[in-house]
């Protein structure tokens, strides 16, 4: 088991003849996703990759049965394209693209909650379940198969986590690189209970950064509903306290967002909280040695 | 993107947000001008730096004549006002806006910025407008009043008349407040904005509303489609050496520590200087190389950490994704070619290709580069570099 997507997960992508497009999807197919296909409106009837190219989402989804849809349209088109796919009935969007405008995204976001579909990202490395399906642009060569499962707000910190765990002789379920724009899609409160659930997955590590309060309202819900151990670790202790304009960010959401604040309450949620990013494979081993004993 | 007070009123005045009228000046015969050109026998002379709590500084002062305004501009330009928000080092005053002096009745604050958790914009009032909102906000936080607005029904008159309640407002202010209220929601939304506050938005002796104070910033990712508001960038309120990153694709912060970092990823890179500290050094910057590390931006990287005097050793801590490590270690070599590096440098290269980079800087043999097989070690390393024990 895993979360969310296996080798069975079909896949197309949007942006798929593009140079981002054509070099990711490529290295997705090698790894051994199932990519069905791709859309590039006008392009549609071309072959790309062996793979057939639509014109619309719909058509590809008509046509292949996809239920994934990976987004690298640029930036100013990504919005447009979420929306095509929450439409055009895919369940899962996946959007790598870095630099969408925030306010495409909310409206985007909110079209697809409303139309049941759920996204990941913008500006992400997209999510990959170990040794048998990569959306998106990691490395997948260091995700070895085990039963930990990886939560990331930050790219390279999660190749980085899950390293440290395989070298500790473990391995990886599924993780996700939720990305750390001001809207994203699925986050800690959403996937924690998804890795609660998975059969396959002992412990799951979340990977937060200074800014907003994901964190804090993950903390609360570890505490009610996560009975797994959980592993985080928080990027920027050491940041300097930005300068800043106005008031508005500290008042709405009640917490200046530091990382002393977010171990805190995640330390208070009985989560093991560690303080150097080069501990977290050995303390998830740690982790899992203690449930066993329990 | 921030922008200044007199920049974010010009935006105002378009959507019809009422502002009192001003004018901004580079020194003090230009301020007197504007002064004149206002007319009137009151007048405010603000100092225009990107952030706020300017009052309580010394940023914002009255004139009673057009000898006070002249000479209270001069005093402003070229001085360095250090507030709350611009940190210990402050900022050097080099515009003034002087605007006409308003007859204060009551002082509100109101705000709009995006609540990330409801994933909206939210609008928010308080009756205890003025210069200590934060601490409204900590320690009484009932007294502020906040309303999501749906993007997709937009801003509705009962948003309006929610906060005109909160704020106590009677049935002939209300009107003019939602209309206020309304304009300000078509500011934030039409003009991409990350944060919009008038504090304090007062209530004029005639019972009109006007935005004393204005503070806007913008999202940097749709500012491709504002020229005009991307227009209003004031480089002077940028670090050079930041500007200068940003051309190459890297971002840059200059920290006072003396242990360089340069790192692939924002995560990585605040993670590194976590690291650093908890190892018992002190980072000397933030550097993100992005996905780009080639040996053009790795060459630059060092150029920008090694202008900094203070830096005694540099950790290049890269993990390979996408980016090839061997090709990260040829762009170390021919950076080192192209500007001299005579700090030590630590070299922590993981990910794709790690062996083959290792082998790459090994056979160079340059006496200033120093593997390191993982995270802890680099740091480690590149700590006692910098304290002379390595
Ligand atoms: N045109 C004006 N007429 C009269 N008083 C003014 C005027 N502009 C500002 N003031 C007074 O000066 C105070 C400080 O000005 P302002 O709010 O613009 O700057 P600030 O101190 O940077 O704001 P903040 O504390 O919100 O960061 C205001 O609260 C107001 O009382
Ligand atoms: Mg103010």
């Amino acid at each position: 088991m895993s979360i969310l997507v296996n080798k069975d997960t079909k896949v197309i992508v949007q942006g798929f003849t593009g140079k981002e497009g054509t070099f990711h999807a490529q290295q997705c197919m090698d790894y051994g996703t199932q990519i069905v296909g791709g859309v590039t409106p006008n392009k549609g009837g071309m072959t790309h990759l062996g793979k057939p190219v639509f014109n619309t989402v719909e058509e590809a989804v008509k046509a292949t049965g996809a239920t994934v849809s990976m987004i690298f349209v640029p930036p100013a088109f990504v919005a447009d394209a979420v929306m095509e796919a929450a439409d055009a009935g895919i369940e899962l969007a996946v959007i790598i693209t870095e630099g969408a405008p925030v306010r495409d995204m909310m409206y985007a976001k909110h079209y697809a909650t409303k139309k049941g579909m759920k996204t990941i990202g913008p500006n992400c490395p997209g999510i990959i379940t170990a040794e048998e399906c990569k959306i998106g642009i990691m490395p997948g060569n260091i995700f070895k198969k085990g039963n930990v499962g990886l939560i990331s707000k930050s790219g390279t910190l999660t190749y980085e986590a899950s390293n440290q765990v395989v070298k500790e002789g473990l391995g990886i379920t599924t993780a996700v690189g939720i990305g750390g724009d001001p809207i994203i899609g699925l986050s800690y409160k959403e996937l924690l209970p998804m890795f609660e659930e998975d059969d396959e997955t002992e412990a799951i590590v979340m990977i937060g950064e200074i800014g907003g309060d994901l964190e804090i309202q993950a903390a609360k819900l570890i505490k009610e509903k996560i009975t797994k151990p959980v592993i985080a670790f928080i990027a920027g202790q050491t940041a300097p306290k930005g300068k800043r304009m106005g008031h508005a960010g500290a008042i709405v959401s009640g917490s200046k967002g530091t990382a002393q604040e977010k171990m805190e309450a995640l330390r208070e949620a009985g989560v093991y909280v560690v303080e150097s990013p080069a501990d977290i494979g050995v303390t998830v081993a740690k982790a899992l040695k203690e449930r066993k004993n329990k | 993107m921030n922008i200044h007070e007199y920049q974010a009123k010009e935006i105002f005045r378009k959507y019809g947000v009422p502002t009192p009228r001003g004018g901004v000046a580079f020194s003090g015969p230009e301020a007197r001008r504007v002064a004149e050109e206002l007319g009137g026998n009151l007048w405010v002379v603000k100092a225009q730096i990107h952030a706020g709590g300017r009052g309580k500084a010394g940023g914002v002062k009255l004139a009673r004549s057009l000898d006070e305004v002249e000479k209270i501009a001069e005093e402003m330009l070229g001085m360095k006002l250090v507030t709350h928000q611009t940190g210990p080092e402050g900022k050097i005053v080099k515009k003034v806006y002087v605007e006409e002096g308003a007859d204060i009745k009551a002082e509100y604050y109101l705000g709009m910025v995006l609540d990330r958790a409801l994933e909206m914009p939210v609008m928010m009032a308080s009756t205890e407008g003025g210069m200590e909102i934060e601490e409204v906000a900590e320690k009484s936080p009932e007294k502020i009043i906040k309303v999501a607005i749906d993007p997709t029904i937009g801003f509705q008159p009962f948003h309006a008349r929610k906060l005109a309640f909160g704020l106590g407002l009677g049935k002939d202010e209300q009107k003019e407040f939602i209309k206020f209220a309304n304009a300000l929601y078509n500011v934030y939304m039409d003009n991409d904005a990350e944060l919009i506050e008038i504090n304090p938005l007062i209530k004029t002796g005639e019972g009109k509303f006007l935005a004393l104070d204005a503070k806007m910033s913008f999202d940097d990712n749709a500012l491709y489609r504002h020229p005009d508001i991307a227009d209003m960038r004031d480089l002077d309120e940028e670090e050079p050496t930041e500007i200068e990153a940003k051309k190459y694709g890297l971002s840059y912060i200059k920290l006072d520590g003396n242990v360089g970092c340069m790192v692939n990823g924002a995560g990585l890179a605040m993670a590194t200087m976590d690291i650093i500290k908890h190892e018992g050094g002190e980072p000397a910057n933030f550097l993100d190389v992005g996905g780009g590390a080639n040996p053009d931006t790795v060459a630059k990287g060092f150029e920008i950490i090694l202008s900094d005097p203070n830096v005694k050793s540099i950790f290049v801590n890269i993990f390979g994704g996408i980016v090839r490590c061997d090709r990260v270690a040829n762009g170390i070599l021919e950076a080192t070619k192209k500007v001299e590096v005579n700090v030590p440098v630590i070299v922590r290269l993981d990910g794709t290709n790690a062996k083959e980079a290792a082998e790459i800087l090994k056979n160079a043999n340059i006496k200033n580069i120093i593997p390191a097989k993982d995270l802890k070690d680099g740091a480690k390393k590149a700590v006692a570099a910098a304290k002379g024990e390595l």
